[in-house]
C-alpha cells in the first residue's frame, strides 16, 4: 500500500493539501462513520477497567486496600487512572471525542434532512419496473385518470406526492425516521448536558444520625461532604431532620440458603423542620422512599447499631455518656467503633472494639455476630489510655488512633478484655472508674443530594428513546406511479415501482398494496 | 409470609419443564437430522437420477421439489449463495443449478420429509408447554412469596426462559423458525440447569432495595430485552455458520435453511426490538437508581455492564449503517455484544462487588 502510494506520487503531482486541507482531512476522518463506530467500540472497552478495579470514587477504602496489596502494579494502574476510570483523561478523550464526531455528523445531516422535509419527492423513473419491487396492471382507464385516482391513494396512505412530469407521480413516506434518528443524537448531547450541570452545580453529602438526634442542613454538620465545582457550599437551604425511630427486620422464618438474615425493610421515623420557625411535619425515610426536602433528596441508605455507653470516673461521675455509632463490617452486622473519652483523668481513655448484635464467641473468628437483628447484643473492648488526638489531626470517630496511646493490661501482662451485656458495668482497673452498656440504639446513614440537572438528562433520554423507536422502526420508503399507453392501443399500462432505505421487507407488498388500491378505485369509479 | 407449598409446585412446574424442553431439543434435532437424507435425495434428483421414484418415501418429494423449481427462476428471494453451494455439490450444469434453487428454499411444508415433520410438530408443541410450564412455575413462585418474581438470579433465569421460550413459540406462530428451535430449547435448557443446580434460591421476600414498583418496570424489561437478544444472538450464529459453509461451498443440513441474508435481517428484526428495550431497562434504571440509591448513576459494575452491552449494539447497529462493512463483521459485534450480556449475568452477579448484590448466592 506504501509502496503504491509512493510510485504515484512520483508520477503525479498532486496538489498541495495545506493547513486548512489537513484539518478539513482530519475533520472529515473525524465524522466519518467508521471513526464513530471505532470510537464506540474504544468507548465499551474503556468503560469495562472501571467494573474490574475498585474505584476511589466509589470505594476509596478497598481501592488503598487494593494498591497496599498490589505493591508493583498497583501504583502503575493508579498512574494511568485505572481507580478513576470514569475522571481519566484518556476515558474523557474517548467519549469527547465521540461527541465531536457525533456532532460533526449530525448537524449536516440535520441540515439536509431539513431541506429534504421542505423539497419534494424526486423525479419518478423512466421505467420503474427496474425498481427493487415493482407490479404492473393494464387498465381501461384513461392516463389522467389513473393518475388522479394515484394521488388519491396516496393522499389516503399519508405520502408526500409531486407530480414532475403528465405522465407520473412520485410519493416519498417515512422523514419521521431521519428525525427520530437526528432527534435520538442530538439527545443524547442533552444527556451529558445534564450529567454536566449535575456535576458543576449538584452536591452530596452523608451523615449518621443516632436516633433522637437531629441533623441540621450545614456543611459543619456532614461527615462528608462533596460539593461541585460552582456549589457555593454556605447557602445550602437550612431544613432539619430529626430521627426518631428507626425499624429494620430481618429475614427469620425462611431459612434456605441466601435468604436467612436478609434484610426486609428499614424505616427512618423522622421529624423535619423545612426552614427555622417552619410547623415540625412527620415522614418516614425507607430505602426506596426518599424525602424530598427544599433542593436536595434525603436517602436512607444506611443503617447500623449506636450502642448507649456512659463511662464514669472513679468517683462515679459520668465523663462520657450517649450513643456511638459502631459501623457494620458484614451481614450481620459485626461492627467497629470507638469510645472517645478526652475528659478522663488522668489520662485521656479510649476503648476500641467491636459491637455485636447476636454475639457469640467462635473458636476460630473468635467474637462475632450470627444475625444482623440485636438478639442477644454485647460489646466487646480492649482499653487504651493516652493522647486520643495526637497533634490534633482529624481521625475517623470509629478508629482510635494509637500513636500516642498505650493499652491498658491485666496483672497478667495480658490485654484487658472487656465484655459488655446491655445493662452490665465493668470496673476498669487501676482506679479508672468503669464503662456501662445502657442499652442499644441504631441509627440512620443518610446520603442526602442535589442535582439540578437530573431532569435534562431524564427529558433528553425519554426523547432520546422516542426518536430512536421512530428511526428503527419507520420505513423511509419512496413509490413512483407511471402511466404508458399499452401496444394494442386504447388501454393503459400502470407501473408501480418502489424504492426504500435499506433493507425493506414489506415494499412489495407497498407497491401492491398502491396498485391494488388503485385498481379498486378505478374499478368503483368507472 | 411465604407459601411454601406454592413454592414446591413452582419448582415443580419447573422440573416438569425442563423435562419438556428436553422432550423439545430433541425433537428438533431430530427434525434438523430429518433433513439430511432429504437434502441428499433432492441432490439426486437434480442431478437427473429420477430412480428414486420408485421409494415411497421419495415419491413425495420429487412432487414437492418439481413444482417450487417451476417458480424458482423468476421467485424474487431465489438464494444465489445456496444455489451455487448445491451447483457445485450436484456436480450439474446450469439447469441443474438452477433447478436446485427451488429445492433450496427454506423447507417449505412438502419439501421435509415426513419424519421430520413429525417431529417439528412434537417440537413445536413441546415448545408452546415447556413455555407454559415456566409461566405457571412463575406465577407460582410470584403467589409463594407474593411478590413479582424477580427478586434474584434464579428468578430472573426461569423468567428470562420463558421469554425466550414464549416469544420463539409466538413469532412461531408467523414464520416458519423450525430452524432455530434446536439453538433456542437447548440454550434455555442450559440456563435452567444452571438455574436449579447453580442459583437457586427459596422463595422469600425482597431485599429493601429491591421493594419498588421500578423492580416490575426495570427488572421485566430487562429480562424481555434479554429474551430478545437471546433469540436473535441464536439467529446471529446460525447466519455467521451457514454463510461459512456456503462461502467454503461445502453442502450441509444448513441449505435447507432460508438463505444467509434472509437470516441476517431475522437477526436485525430482533435487534431493533431489542435494542430499544434495553435502552428503556437502562433508563428505568437511573430512574430507580436516583431513588434508591440516590444517585442516577454510579458506575456500579452492573451500570457499567448494562451501558457497555448498549454501547456495543449501538456500534452493531452503526456497522451495519455503514457502507464497507460487511454484515458479517456488524454480526460478530452483534455476538460480541451477547457476550457481554453473558458476563453482565453469570460474572458481575456473582463476582464483582457493586451495590445490584442480588444473586442471592
Amino acid at each position: 500500500m506504501a509502496q503504491q502510494t509512493k510510485d504515484v506520487t512520483q508520477d503525479v503531482t498532486q496538489p498541495s493539501l495545506g493547513a486548512v486541507g489537513w484539518l478539513r482531512w482530519m475533520w472529515r476522518q473525524l465524522t466519518s462513520m467508521r471513526t464513530a463506530l471505532f470510537l464506540l467500540l474504544l468507548l465499551a472497552i474503556g468503560a469495562l477497567p472501571g467494573s474490574i478495579w475498585p474505584q476511589r470514587s466509589i470505594d476509596a477504602a478497598r481501592t488503598a486496600d487494593y494498591i497496599a496489596n498490589h505493591p508493583k502494579a498497583g501504583p502503575w494502574l493508579d498512574r494511568f487512572g485505572f481507580f478513576e476510570v470514569y475522571a481519566s483523561p484518556w476515558f474523557a478523550a474517548i467519549y469527547l471525542l465521540l461527541f465531536i464526531s457525533l456532532v460533526g455528523c449530525v448537524l449536516p445531516r440535520s441540515k439536509v434532512h431539513w431541506k429534504a422535509m421542505r423539497s419534494t419527492p424526486p423525479r419518478a423513473p423512466a421505467r420503474p419496473e427496474r425498481l427493487p419491487s415493482s407490479a404492473t396492471t393494464e387498465t381501461e382507464a384513461e392516463p389522467e385518470v389513473v393518475l388522479a385516482a394515484a394521488r388519491e391513494v396516496f393522499k389516503g396512505t399519508r405520502f408526500r406526492t409531486h407530480a414532475h412530469d403528465t405522465t407520473s407521480i412520485s410519493a416519498e413516506k417515512g422523514y419521521l425516521k431521519e428525525t427520530g434518528n437526528l432527534v435520538f443524537h442530538l439527545s443524547l448531547i442533552f444527556v451529558i448536558v445534564g450529567v454536566a450541570v449535575g456535576h458543576l452545580f449538584g452536591w452530596k453529602g452523608d451523615v449518621i444520625v443516632p436516633v433522637g438526634k437531629t441533623f441540621a442542613n450545614s456543611l459543619i454538620q456532614y461527615d462528608t461532604f462533596s460539593p461541585g465545582p460552582w456549589v457555593d457550599p454556605s447557602s445550602l437551604s437550612p431544613f432539619r431532620i430529626k430521627v426518631d425511630k428507626l425499624d429494620a427486620t430481618f429475614e427469620e422464618n425462611v431459612t434456605g440458603r441466601g435468604q436467612f438474615g436478609q434484610p426486609r425493610d428499614f424505616t427512618a421515623h423522622v421529624t423535619t423542620v423545612a426552614e427555622p420557625g417552619a410547623t415540625p411535619k412527620q415522614s418516614t425515610i425507607k430505602v426506596n422512599h426518599p424525602l424530598e426536602m427544599q433542593g436536595a433528596g434525603v436517602f436512607l441508605l444506611g443503617n447500623g447499631y449506636a450502642p448507649v455507653i456512659t463511662v464514669r470516673d472513679k468517683d462515679g461521675n459520668a465523663t462520657y455518656s450517649g450513643p456511638v455509632p459502631f459501623l457494620a463490617q458484614d451481614n450481620n452486622y459485626t461492627s467497629v467503633g470507638a469510645v472517645k473519652v478526652p475528659g478522663a483523668q488522668p489520662k485521656q481513655l479510649g476503648f476500641s472494639g467491636l459491637f455485636l448484635p447476636t454475639a457469640v464467641i467462635d473458636k476460630e473468628k473468635g467474637p462475632t455476630s450470627i444475625f444482623p437483628d440485636a438478639k442477644k447484643p454485647a460489646l466487646a473492648l480492649t482499653l487504651f489510655e493516652g493522647t486520643l488526638f495526637p497533634g490534633g489531626r482529624p481521625q475517623s470517630v470509629y478508629v482510635l488512633d494509637t500513636a500516642e496511646m498505650t493499652q491498658v493490661k491485666t496483672a497478667k501482662g495480658q490485654p484487658l478484655r472487656i465484655w459488655l451485656e446491655p445493662g452490665k458495668t465493668f470496673t476498669l482497673p487501676g482506679d479508672r472508674g468503669s464503662i456501662t452498656f445502657d442499652g442499644v440504639d441504631r441509627f440512620a446513614g443518610l446520603s442526602i443530594r442535589h442535582d439540578p440537572g437530573k431532569y435534562v438528562t431524564l427529558v433528553a433520554a425519554l426523547l432520546a428513546l422516542g426518536g430512536l423507536i421512530a428511526s428503527l422502526v419507520i420505513r423511509r420508503r419512496r413509490v413512483f406511479v407511471r402511466v404508458s399507453p399499452a401496444q394494442d392501443g386504447g388501454r393503459t399500462v400502470v407501473t408501480v415501482g418502489g424504492l426504500a432505505k435499506g433493507d425493506d421487507d414489506g415494499l412489495q407488498e407497498v407497491v401492491e398494496d398502491v396498485l391494488g388500491a388503485v385498481e379498486r378505485r378505478l374499478g368503483t369509479s368507472t | 409470609m411465604t407459601n411454601e407449598t406454592l413454592a414446591g409446585y413452582a419448582n415443580v412446574s419447573l422440573y416438569s419443564a425442563m423435562a419438556v424442553f428436553t422432550i423439545a431439543m430433541l425433537c428438533h434435532a431430530v427434525y434438523l437430522a430429518g433433513l439430511l437424507p432429504a437434502r441428499d435425495r433432492a441432490v439426486d434428483r437434480s442431478a437427473g437420477k429420477a430412480v428414486a421414484a420408485d421409494r415411497a418415501a421419495d415419491r413425495e418429494l420429487v412432487g414437492a421439489a418439481a413444482a417450487p423449481a417451476g417458480t424458482g427462476v423468476d421467485a424474487p428471494g431465489a438464494d444465489a449463495t445456496s444455489a451455487d453451494a448445491r451447483g457445485a455439490d450436484a456436480t450439474g450444469a446450469d439447469a441443474t443449478g438452477a433447478d436446485a434453487t427451488g429445492a433450496a428454499e427454506p423447507a417449505s411444508h412438502d419439501d421435509v420429509p415426513s419424519r421430520a415433520r413429525a417431529a417439528a410438530g412434537i417440537a413445536s408443541t413441546t415448545t408452546w408447554l415447556g413455555g407454559m410450564l415456566l409461566l405457571l412455575s412463575v406465577v407460582l413462585r410470584g403467589l409463594s412469596v407474593d411478590r413479582w418474581p424477580l427478586g434474584n438470579m434464579f428468578e430472573f433465569a426461569v423468567m428470562g426462559s420463558m421469554f425466550t421460550s414464549l416469544a420463539y413459540s409466538i413469532w412461531s406462530l408467523k414464520r416458519d423458525l423450525r430452524w432455530l428451535g434446536l439453538f433456542i430449547t437447548g440454550p434455555i435448557l442450559l440456563v435452567l440447569g444452571m438455574a436449579v443446580r447453580v442459583w437457586y434460591t427459596e422463595a422469600a421476600e425482597l431485599l429493601p432495595s429491591l421493594q419498588s414498583y421500578w423492580l416490575v418496570i426495570h427488572v421485566t424489561v430487562a429480562v424481555l430485552a434479554t429474551a430478545v437478544f437471546t433469540i436473535g444472538a441464536a439467529a446471529t450464529a446460525v447466519y455467521l455458520v451457514k454463510d461459512a459453509f456456503a462461502r467454503s461451498g461445502r453442502s450441509s443440513v444448513l441449505d435447507r435453511f432460508p438463505d444467509a441474508p434472509a437470516l441476517e435481517r431475522t437477526a436485525y428484526g430482533l435487534y431493533i426490538v431489542a435494542f430499544p428495550l434495553w435502552t428503556f431497562t437502562l433508563i428505568a434504571g437511573a430512574i430507580w437508581a436516583r431513588e434508591a440509591w440516590a444517585s442516577y448513576w454510579n458506575w456500579d459494575p452492573k451500570e457499567v455492564w448494562t451501558f457497555v452491552i448498549w454501547v456495543v449494539y449501538a456500534a452493531f447497529l452503526h456497522s451495519r449503517a455503514t457502507s464497507g462493512i460487511s454484515r458479517q463483521t456488524a454480526s460478530y459485534i452483534a455476538l460480541a455484544g451477547y457476550a457481554c450480556i453473558i458476563v453482565n449475568f453469570a460474572v458481575v452477579n456473582v463476582f464483582f462487588v457493586g451495590q445490584h448484590s442480588y444473586s442471592g448466592l
